[in-house]
C-alpha cells in the first residue's frame, strides 16, 4: 500500500499561514507546517550544512530535518534569484544522503515565477489538481499575503508605542487565526476591514518626533524574525518606529514593477541591477534619507554576495546623506550581546544627533 | 558633598570612579576581573571607599558599563546603564572636547568611534574576530616568556620588525611560531606583532572610516608604547593616549548617571551583601531561552533573558 502524503515546507516569518491555508485548499493531501524554529532548528541545520553556507539555508535545512521526523514526505522549497536558487537541489541531496525518503519540489526554476511554471509545479505534486481551484485560489493567497503585509507595515510603525504590553501581537494572532478560516474573496476582505478598524483602535502613545529607523537587506533574514534575533522587536522596545520594504508582496510583484523607477531614481550610484537585492537595497538607503529618517539598519546573512556587493554604494550614499547606518551580518554563530551592545550604542548615537 | 561612581566591567579588568559635581576624579580604581565580576565590583568598591573615606561623599548616582553592565547595574541598583561605546565617548570627550577619532582596544573586542563637532557620528566595533585585541596579545606574550607589561618598551627596541600575517588569530600566531623558529630576534617578533594588531584593526573595525586627527588611543592595550608608536606611522599623526585612558569607560559612565533624570542611593556596606546568580532554561516553550536570576541575600531582585512572556519571571512574582 502507497503511503499517505504529507506535504511541508520551511518557515518564513508568518507566512506559512498563507502557504498552508492555498496548499490544504489546492490539495487533498494532509499539510503540515514545520515546528516554530527554535535554537533546536538551528543547531540540527547548522550541523548538516556546510559551514560557509548563508544562513537561511542552514535554517531551512533544519526546517526540513524536523518536519520530516513529524512525519512529512513531500517537501517544497521555493528557491529564488541569488545563491538560494541553487540550495533546493543541495538540501535534497543532504537529506537523501541522512536517509530520510521524500519527495523534493521547487517553485521556482527558474528567476521568476509565472503562473505556468507555478501550474506545473504543482501539476507534478498532484496530478488530480484542478486548474480552476488554482485560478481561484492563487490570487486569494496572494491577495492575504497583501493583507498580512499592510497590517504588518502598520504594526511596524506603532507597537513600540503599544499602551498594553503584547496587544498588538495577540491582535496579529488573532488576526491571521480568522484569515485561515475565511472562505473566499469577500469573506477575507471583510476580515482585513474588521480587524485593519481594530488595530487602529488599539491605544498607543505616540510622540510627533520619535525617532524612525528604515531596516534594509537581505530578504529571509529581514522577514524571518528568529533569524535577525528579534531585530524589529528590540527595536520596538526601544520606542522606535520600523520601516521596512522586504516581505513577500514586494518579491512576488512590487519589485518587478519598481526596478527601472528605482534605477533611475539612484543612477547617479547604480547603473544596473547587482543581483537579488542589492540594487533595490541602494535605492531603499537613498530613499531613506530623502524621506527623513533617523538611521538606517542593514541586515545581511554572513557571506550574503549581493549585499556584499551592494554595501560600498550604500556606504557612499550614507555619506552623502550624512545618514548613520549600522551593518550586522547574521550567522550561527553570532552572540545576541554584540547585537543588543551595537543597536544601544546606534540608539544613542541618534539621539546625540537630535541633540537629546 | 554628592558624587557619583561610575564602573566599568570589561572581560579582563574592571575599572570604577567616584567623580563630583565638575567631573573630577575623587577616586579611582583598576583590578582584573578574573572570571569573577561580582567579586571583582566588591574588591573595587572596597578600594574606592579606603580612598575617600576621609571625605564626607553621599553617592547619589551609579552607572555601569562593559559586558557585565547588566548583572552589576542590577546589583548595585544603577541609575544608568549603558553600552561601553557611548560610555567611551562621554568619558573621552568630557576631557578632550574637540577629539575627532576614538581607537579603543580592550581585552576582547576592539572599537573605533568618530565624532564631529561633540557628536558620535560612527562608530564600529569588532565581529567575530579576536585578532588585535588585549587577550591576543597576552596569550602570544605568555608564549614569548615576556610579561605583556614590557611588550611596548622591548617593542621600542627593535629596528627591523619582522612582518607577521595579520588577518587573523590563528595565523597570526602560526606565523609567529615559524618566525621564532627560524631564528628572528624576540624583539622583533615583537615590534611585529604590535604592528600586525594596528594593521588588522584598521582594515577590521577601521574599514572605510574616515580618521581624522585628534586621535585618541584607550583601553588596556593603549598602555603599549609599541602599539601606540605602530599607530602613528601608520595613520601618519600624533596619536594621543591619556594616563587616565583606562578609566575613561568609567569616567563617561559616571558623567552619564550624574545626567540621568533619576537618582539612586547608594552605600559602600553593598559590599556585605550576598549576591547569587543563576541561569536556568525555561521549557515553557521550545525556544527554551536561557534565564538568569539575580539574587540578593536569597531574594530574587531581578531576572532577564527571557523571549516571550512565558519565561517572564518577575512579572509573574508581583
Amino acid at each position: 500500500m502507497k503511503e499517505e502524503r504529507v506535504i511541508s515546507f520551511p518557515h518564513l516569518g508568518d507566512y506559512y499561514i498563507p502557504i498552508k491555508f492555498l496548499l490544504n485548499k489546492l490539495t487533498k493531501y494532509k499539510v503540515i507546517e514545520s515546528p516554530p524554529i527554535t535554537k533546536k532548528t538551528i543547531d540540527l541545520g547548522s550541523k548538516y550544512s556546510p559551514d560557509f553556507v548563508c544562513i537561511p539555508f542552514k535554517y531551512n535545512l533544519g526546517n526540513f530535518i524536523e518536519t520530516l521526523e513529524n512525519g512529512a514526505n513531500v517537501l517544497i522549497q521555493a528557491g529564488g534569484g541569488c545563491r538560494y536558487g541553487y540550495y533546493a537541489e543541495v538540501q535534497e541531496k543532504i537529506l537523501k544522503d541522512l536517509g530520510y525518503h521524500f519527495e523534493f519540489y521547487t517553485l521556482v526554476n527558474s528567476d521568476r515565477i509565472t503562473p505556468r511554471s507555478l501550474y506545473q509545479t504543482f501539476k507534478k505534486i498532484d496530478p488530480k489538481i484542478s486548474i480552476w481551484k488554482m485560478i481561484y485560489y492563487i490570487p486569494l493567497t496572494i491577495l492575504m499575503i497583501r493583507y498580512m503585509d499592510h497590517i504588518d507595515d502598520f504594526i511596524r510603525k506603532n507597537i513600540g508605542f503599544e499602551k498594553e504590553k503584547y496587544s498588538f501581537f495577540n491582535l496579529k494572532k488573532e488576526m491571521l487565526n480568522s484569515f485561515t478560516h475565511c472562505k473566499g474573496y469577500c469573506s477575507l476582505t471583510k476580515r482585513f476591514f474588521t480587524y485593519q478598524k481594530k488595530f487602529q483602535n488599539l491605544e498607543i502613545e505616540k510622540p510627533e518626533d520619535c525617532l524612525k529607523v528604515g531596516i534594509i537587506g537581505e530578504l529571509y533574514t529581514s522577514m524571518e524574525p528568529f533569524s535577525s534575533y528579534f531585530l524589529e522587536k528590540e527595536l520596538a522596545s526601544m520606542k522606535i518606529e520600523v520601516k521596512r520594504f522586504t516581505n513577500v508582496s514586494y518579491l512576488l510583484y512590487q519589485k518587478r514593477l519598481t526596478r527601472k523607477k528605482n534605477l533611475r531614481y539612484i543612477e547617479k550610484y547604480c547603473k544596473y541591477t547587482i543581483g537579488a537585492d542589492g540594487m533595490d537595497n541602494i535605492y531603499r538607503a537613498k530613499y531613506l534619507i530623502d524621506q527623513g529618517y533617523d538611521g538606517i539598519i542593514h541586515i545581511k546573512p554572513f557571506g550574503c554576495t549581493p549585499e556584499i556587493g551592494a554595501i560600498p554604494i550604500i556606504r557612499k550614499v550614507c555619506q552623502d546623506g550624512k545618514m548613520p547606518i549600522i551593518y550586522f551580518s547574521f550567522d550561527s554563530q553570532t552572540s545576541e550581546t554584540g547585537i543588543k551592545t551595537r543597536l544601544e550604542a546606534f540608539y544613542d548615537m541618534l539621539k546625540m544627533k537630535r541633540g537629546e | 558633598m554628592n558624587a557619583y561612581l561610575g564602573i566599568d566591567i570589561g572581560s579582563i579588568s574592571t575599572k570604577g570612579v567616584i567623580i563630583d559635581e565638575e567631573n573630577h576624579i575623587l577616586a579611582s580604581s583598576y583590578l582584573w576581573t578574573k572570571g569573577n565580576p561580582i567579586e571583582a565590583v566588591k574588591q573595587l568598591i572596597k578600594e574606592l571607599k579606603k580612598q575617600v573615606c576621609t571625605k564626607n561623599l553621599s553617592i547619589i548616582g551609579v552607572g555601569t558599563t562593559g559586558s557585565a553592565r547588566k548583572l552589576i547595574g542590577t546589583m548595585l541598583n544603577a541609575n544608568i546603564i549603558k553600552n561601553e561605546i557611548t560610555a567611551h565617548a562621554v568619558g573621552t570627550l568630557s576631557l578632550y572636547p574637540d577629539v575627532k577619532t576614538i581607537f579603543e582596544i580592550g581585552g576582547q573586542d576592539s572599537k573605533i568611534i568618530l565624532i564631529e563637532n561633540g557628536i558620535v557620528v560612527d562608530y564600529a566595533m569588532n565581529t567575530l574576530c579576536a585578532a588585535g585585541t588585549g587577550a591576543f596579545l597576552s596569550s602570544q606574550a605568555t608564549r614569548l616568556g615576556v610579561p605583556v607589561e614590557e611588550f611596548g618598551k622591548i617593542a621600542l627596541t627593535s629596528k627591523n620588525p619582522t612582518k607577521i600575517a595579520a588577518r587573523c588569530t590563528v595565523f597570526a600566531e602560526s606565523d609567529l611560531v615559524h618566525k621564532a623558529q627560524m631564528g628572528y630576534q624576540k624583539a622583533d617578533i615583537i615590534a611585529g606583532l604590535c604592528k600586525s594588531v594596528v594593521a588588522n584593526y584598521l582594515n577590521n573595525v577601521g574599514k572605510g572610516k574616515k580618521i581624522k586627527a585628534p586621535i585618541i588611543f584607550q583601553g588596556g592595550v593603549s598602555k603599549n608604547i609599541g602599539v601606540k608608536k605602530a599607530f602613528e606611522e601608520e595613520v601618519g599623526c600624533e596619536v594621543i593616549v591619556d594616563q587616565n585612558g583606562h578609566l575613561m569607560g568609567a569616567l563617561g559612565i559616571a558623567i552619564l548617571s550624574k545626567k540621568a533624570p533619576i537618582k539612586t542611593n547608594f552605600q559602600f556596606s553593598i559590599t556585605e551583601d550576598q549576591f547569587e546568580t543563576r541561569g536556568i532554561e525555561c521549557n515553557r516553550c521550545s525556544n527554551h531561552c536561557e534565564i538568569i536570576c539575580v539574587s540578593k541575600n536569597k531574594k530574587l531582585i531581578d531576572a532577564w533573558g527571557n523571549r516571550c512572556s512565558n519565561g517572564d519571571i518577575m512579572s509573574k512574582q508581583r
